[in-house]
């Protein structure tokens, strides 16, 4: 079994676009959304829920006001700011370490359960889907990221898939190092800018430290010709292939408008085709 | 005035945003809280004058001393302490700092040490100040960094911060105690969706906000149908324009180069103003 993982460094350069397109192409691979607090993917592949799962990623302190004498060791010896003025819990600073329920002299504070959101098994058109959505205000982005592509493991299991495709969050902080850690090949999806090709670099560079076989593709490409030279460039440099060019096409945004991916909405459109040939590429280097 | 430049969504424009409504007004400090991906500097080029090392605390164990009685890895919630009769195992990336190991011990062989995760930039374009954080790759934890770009803050300036993308941790981190945050979001599904989740965590961080659209005139008209549903005004519309995408693409902030759109930052600003000291 195979593990693809969309990255990009950079939001907004095309990463669930690109992914609802090649769960299309590649037919049976199960999916996994990553961007977990920001998921997007079932907005184009329309999963239907057949099993939802409590996420409990960290505890929260309790403080029972009836036993507290309102010392203020705890607020002391919180390192996350986490007990007000008050004496009171701020639950969404609260990291929920236990620090402050093993110092209480008053033995006032409790360390409860704390449900940070629910991941999904889903059913679509294209095959079984992970996916998950982290309540608003929670941390333990990273955690909720490796119960989604446990699940996605799981479910290519048992029915026999030999490939998951990852749509990954943005950024290169935990969750993406949840993404992409174990992972066989990551397509970066990045932009002609100079944010892109920043962005780009510092996931190229966290790729590299995971030991993951990095593809490059370039969205919009001709919205600034002489950064896509500087991409490509770059990437033959560091022998990164780059297995594609999209240009840009108001098309992209009315297929989403219409709740599809871009290959089923216009199959013949320049897009279309080129996301085709990233697919070949991507199979090519499984 | 402390205001946040925040979106759910990746690539709306949040960074346009703030360093353009910086460079339309005087007196800021603008802190790129975006550590995992830093990208205002990008836009305004400014002259670096001092580099500063970002670290966490993390436990050191007196090997020798130590009983490998595992009660520090039976405290730890992050799974970062391994502990077997001959050996403990400690994985830095896991640690959130939170000293509980060291309390655990009973043997009180445990002291904290420090470790690198990022560093600090200091930076200046004419008066604009710019602090930014640079989270070194391969390190999770981007909180700890952002709080040390927040403890910069200059409480006499108009401080203008660009938040990470997203709806988890380092986005609260940001936005906490910021006394007003903008939303940058554009009219599409993808746009509308996040919006909604973000809305959801400011109304529960009691952070005030308002909402910029960007790419006006792509997707559909949903997202203006949700504010005005949501009483969420809409305090600047910046359309779609090939022109408006090059000169982001080329490192220039538009309104550089479009001097019409340094009065409607201005206004913007202002009306941001209006709206907190209501």
């Amino acid at each position: 079994m195979k593990q693809l993982t969309i990255l990009s460094g950079k939001g907004g350069t095309g990463k669930t676009t690109l992914t609802a397109s090649l769960a299309v192409l590649a037919r049976n691979a199960v999916l996994a959304d990553c961007d977990v607090d920001a998921p997007d993917l079932h907005m184009l592949l329309h999963p239907e829920v057949i099993k939802t799962q409590e996420f409990k990623g960290s505890k929260l302190a309790l403080i029972d006001k009836t036993k507290c004498d309102n010392c203020g060791f705890c607020r002391e010896k919180c390192r996350f700011d986490a007990i007000t003025e008050a004496v009171e819990v701020d639950p969404v600073a609260c990291e929920g370490c236990g620090v402050c329920a093993a110092i209480c002299p008053s033995d006032a504070i409790t360390m409860t359960e704390r449900v940070s959101g629910y991941a999904y098994i889903s059913k679509t058109k294209y095959g079984f889907m992970a996916h998950a959505l982290l309540s608003p205000g929670e941390s333990n982005s990273g955690k909720l990221v490796s119960l989604v592509r446990q699940n996605a493991r799981i479910l290519s299991e048992k029915e026999n898939s030999n490939l998951i495709i990852i749509d990954g969050p943005p950024g290169i902080g935990c969750p993406v190092i949840a993404s992409v850690s174990g992972v066989d090949v990551s397509l970066v999806v990045t932009e002609p800018t100079m944010s892109g090709i920043h962005d780009l670099q510092r996931a190229l560079q966290l790729i590299k430290h995971f030991n993951v076989k990095p593809l490059v593709c370039i969205n919009m490409y001709e919205i600034n010709k002489d950064n896509t030279h500087k991409i490509l460039g770059f990437c033959e440099e560091n022998s990164i292939k780059v297995v594609g060019r999209i240009p840009f096409n108001p098309k992209v945004t009315e297929a989403m408008v219409n709740g599809k991916t871009i290959v089923e909405y216009s199959p013949e459109s320049d897009v279309a085709k080129e996301i085709e040939n990233i697919w070949k590429s991507c199979k090519d280097s499984f | 005035m402390i205001m946040s430049v925040a979106s759910g969504k990746g690539g709306t424009g949040k960074t346009s945003v703030a360093v353009n409504m910086a460079l339309s007004i005087s007196n800021v400090q603008l802190l790129d809280c975006d550590v995992e991906e830093p990208n205002a500097h990008l836009l305004l080029n400014p002259k670096i004058h001092n580099t500063e090392p970002v670290y966490v605390l993390v436990p050191h164990i007196n090997e020798e001393l130590c009983s490998h009685c595992g009660e520090c890895a039976k405290f730890c919630q992050y799974n970062a302490l391994f502990s077997s009769p001959e050996k403990i195992l400690f994985f830095p990336e896991l640690c959130h700092s939170c000293g509980g190991c060291t309390l655990a011990c009973p043997m009180q062989v445990i002291t904290e040490e420090k470790r690198r995760i990022g560093a600090l930039k200091f930076g200046a374009v004419g008066d604009l100040k710019l602090v930014y954080g640079e989270l070194d790759v391969g390190e999770p934890m981007a909180v700890p960094l952002i709080k040390a770009v927040k403890n910069q803050i200059e409480n006499n300036k108009n401080v203008i911060i660009d938040a990470p993308v997203g709806t988890s941790c380092p986005v609260i981190e940001t936005v906490r105690e910021t006394d007003f945050c903008v939303l940058v979001t554009e009219p599409t599904p993808f746009g509308l969706h996040d919006l909604k989740i973000t809305v959801e965590v400011l109304r529960k961080m009691k952070v005030p906000f308002g909402a910029v659209v960007n790419r006006a005139g792509i997707g559909d008209n949903k997202v203006y149908k949700y504010c005005k549903e949501e009483n969420i005004p809409i305090l600047l519309e910046i359309p779609y324009q090939r022109k408006i995408a090059e000169l982001y693409s080329k490192g220039v902030p538009f309104s550089l180069e479009m001097p019409e759109w340094k009065e409607k930052f201005q206004a913007l600003f202002s009306e941001i103003k209006r709206l907190v000291e209501e």
